[in-house]
């Protein structure tokens, strides 16, 4: 209890030691997932540097949510919108014969940018409940055009085949996969650092802890809040990219709304406003439903009560429960 | 004796009104506030005081007259707007940022009006230009021991000698002060009404207050604020000799106590 006063009272000047106690956990975090691969050697390989992979794309994913949930106060129910840009930006090209990785990701992050612009003008004209409504409603619309594109499998979906670097398939190597996914993952988590403690993201704290405040200064919310929106979007379409590449396929699943509460999920287990608790979160989350779905059927009726109990007596997610007992 | 008559006023309020349903909140109010002027505004309970301020500020919109600010006509802007153009406030109750340091509550309005607050990459805490403007403020207003508390815990006078220290990083060019010495105690007002003194020497103030001492205090001219429209406007102790509002606000217990 006094430690959590302590740190409470003690912020401008963060003390030295408990600067490089902050960074233990991310750094432990990333360790273990670049020697990942050797220990999964010994084991499953495959499977388990699959399951590894995806985890590490959610938590990309993930991370970009946090952006805007636990620095930015927005709470978007549709961010799986952005995952779906992202992977149906190989999966359309790549049937269309252009498999090269470098267009396919402009084109993503292009799409992804205008979407979030678009949608993000309107959807943060509201606030609270409304908003969250109104993200939802853009996400089920990128649904059901997805849904609807026949040509490019509709409700079924769409094989593909991995994207192409300079014409080379080097993806295609399961092992450079989970790399690129672990290089992506660590780029994005450095540059988020970055934004978070930049002026940009100094104001974007800000608003969330008290907008009126910060319009009575001088801040207009909208302008900032508009940009971390298109950011984290683009951001996320990273992620589809990697996700369609990772299991080959897109299909309408990564937009609907479950998904987009999958990792609003995923940002709660894994600790508000961290970042590096998303990929906690991720982890958690598919580790855990791969292991329940395989015990029972009924999975989410264990899963569920787990997050209940995780927000009710670990309100700092999993991150905060790491760094506690460290 | 204030002399606004000589120089353009800062703030010029034409026949302001706001509703909310069938209740005329603001009723036509018309104010100019002078150059170096602590302008006061009194009222009861439930006079439209906080309204009349959140219109000034730009929290809330007006739904007819007329707000100049050193010439400009800013009825229509935004509240972050007016902030920026040095039309700066503070609440009635207590807002700050509770989850920042002293330090950074002050930091950010400095920021606010430094450079571009679209840079996504360096330290923003550790950025001397704004944290030793900051530091200076902070230790203004009695904080300095105080910079790397969170803002949430200081006590409540602290809070409110912080959010005087935030107002004047946004350099203001007229302060808006909605009830200041608010929930204070007798020591905290005193320290309190002591910086206002100080404060009033270098911007024009509009102080909307409750506590009558400090009002006949600090103030050049007092308004009286009675269901959204001003009875009455001069030096205190004309407002305080006026029958009017003897009758509708201070009663002549109150009257009597000031004299």
């Amino acid at each position: 209890m006094n430690e959590i006063a302590d740190r409470n009272l003690a912020v401008a000047p963060r003390p030295r030691a408990s600067r490089l106690r902050q960074a233990a956990l991310p750094v432990a975090i990333f360790a273990v997932l670049a020697l990942m691969p050797a220990a999964a050697h010994f084991g499953a390989s495959g499977y388990i540097l699959a399951l590894m992979t995806r985890t590490m794309i959610y938590g990309l994913a993930a991370m970009s949510l946090d952006l805007l949930i636990g620095c930015g106060a927005m709470i978007s129910f549709g961010h799986a919108a952005f995952l779906g840009i992202g992977a149906y930006a190989v999966g359309i090209l790549s049937s269309h014969g252009i498999d090269d990785v470098f267009i396919q990701l402009g084109a993503a992050l292009a799409v992804a940018a205008l979407f979030a612009l678009a949608t993000g003008a309107i959807s943060l004209r509201t606030h609270g409940v409304y908003f969250i409504m109104i993200t939802l409603a853009f996400g089920q619309m990128l649904y059901f055009l997805f849904t609807s594109l026949a040509a490019y499998g509709g409700d079924d979906g769409l094989s593909l085949s991995r994207s192409h670097v300079f014409g080379l398939p080097v993806l295609r190597s399961d092992l450079t996969l989970y790399y690129v996914a672990f290089a992506a993952l660590l780029g994005v988590y450095l540059a988020c650092r970055a934004i978070v403690a930049s002026r940009f993201g100094r104001v974007l704290r800000g608003i969330k802890d008290n907008p009126v405040r910060m319009q009575a200064i001088g801040f207009a919310p909208y302008r900032y809040q508009l940009t971390a929106y298109v950011v984290a979007g683009m951001i996320c379409a990273v992620a589809g990219v990697l996700l369609a590449n990772a299991s080959e396929f897109v299909s309408p699943a990564y937009v609907g709304w479950q998904r987009s509460g999958d990792l609003i999920f995923v940002v709660v287990l894994g600790g508000l406003g961290t970042l590096h608790g998303a990929i906690l979160g991720a982890a958690a989350f598919t580790l855990l439903a791969e292991f329940l779905s395989g015990l029972t059927e009924y999975w989410g009726m264990i899963f569920g009560p787990i997050l209940v109990v995780v927000v009710l007596f670990a309100r700092g997610g999993l991150a905060s429960l790491l760094r506690g007992t460290r | 004796m204030t002399g606004d008559a000589l120089t353009a006023p800062v703030l010029r309020l034409t026949d302001l009104r706001k509703s909310y349903g069938a209740l005329r909140v603001t009723d036509g109010v018309s104010l100019a506030i002078g150059p170096r002027e602590l302008h006061a505004i009194i009222g009861p309970n439930g006079a439209g005081k906080t309204t009349l301020v959140h219109q000034i500020s730009g929290l809330a919109a007006s739904d007819s007259g007329r707000i100049e600010f050193y010439g400009e006509d800013i009825t229509a802007l935004p509240m972050d707007a007016r902030a920026r153009a040095g039309l700066v406030r503070s609440f009635q109750i207590v807002s700050i940022l509770p989850g920042f340091s002293a330090l950074e509550n002050v930091a950010l309005a400095v920021q606010a009006r430094s450079g571009s607050s679209f840079r996504f990459t360096g330290d923003a805490a550790a950025e001397p230009a704004l944290n030793d403007v900051a530091m200076t403020l902070l230790a203004r207003f009695g904080l300095a021991s105080r910079a790397g508390f969170t803002a949430g815990l200081l006590s409540h006078g602290e809070k409110r000698q912080l959010e005087l220290a935030i107002a004047m990083a946004a350099a203001p060019k007229l302060l808006l002060l909605d009830e200041p010495l608010a929930g204070t105690s007798h020591e905290e007002s005193s320290r309190v009404i002591a910086t206002l003194k100080e404060l009033k020497r270098e911007v024009p103030i509009i102080l909307v207050e409750h506590d009558m001492e400090a009002v006949f205090a600090l103030a050049d001219r007092v308004s009286v604020l009675v269901y959204g429209r001003i009875i009455a406007s001069g030096t205190p102790d004309e407002v305080r000799r006026d029958p009017e509002v003897r009758s509708a606000y201070l009663g002549d217990e109150a009257a009597e106590a000031m004299t």
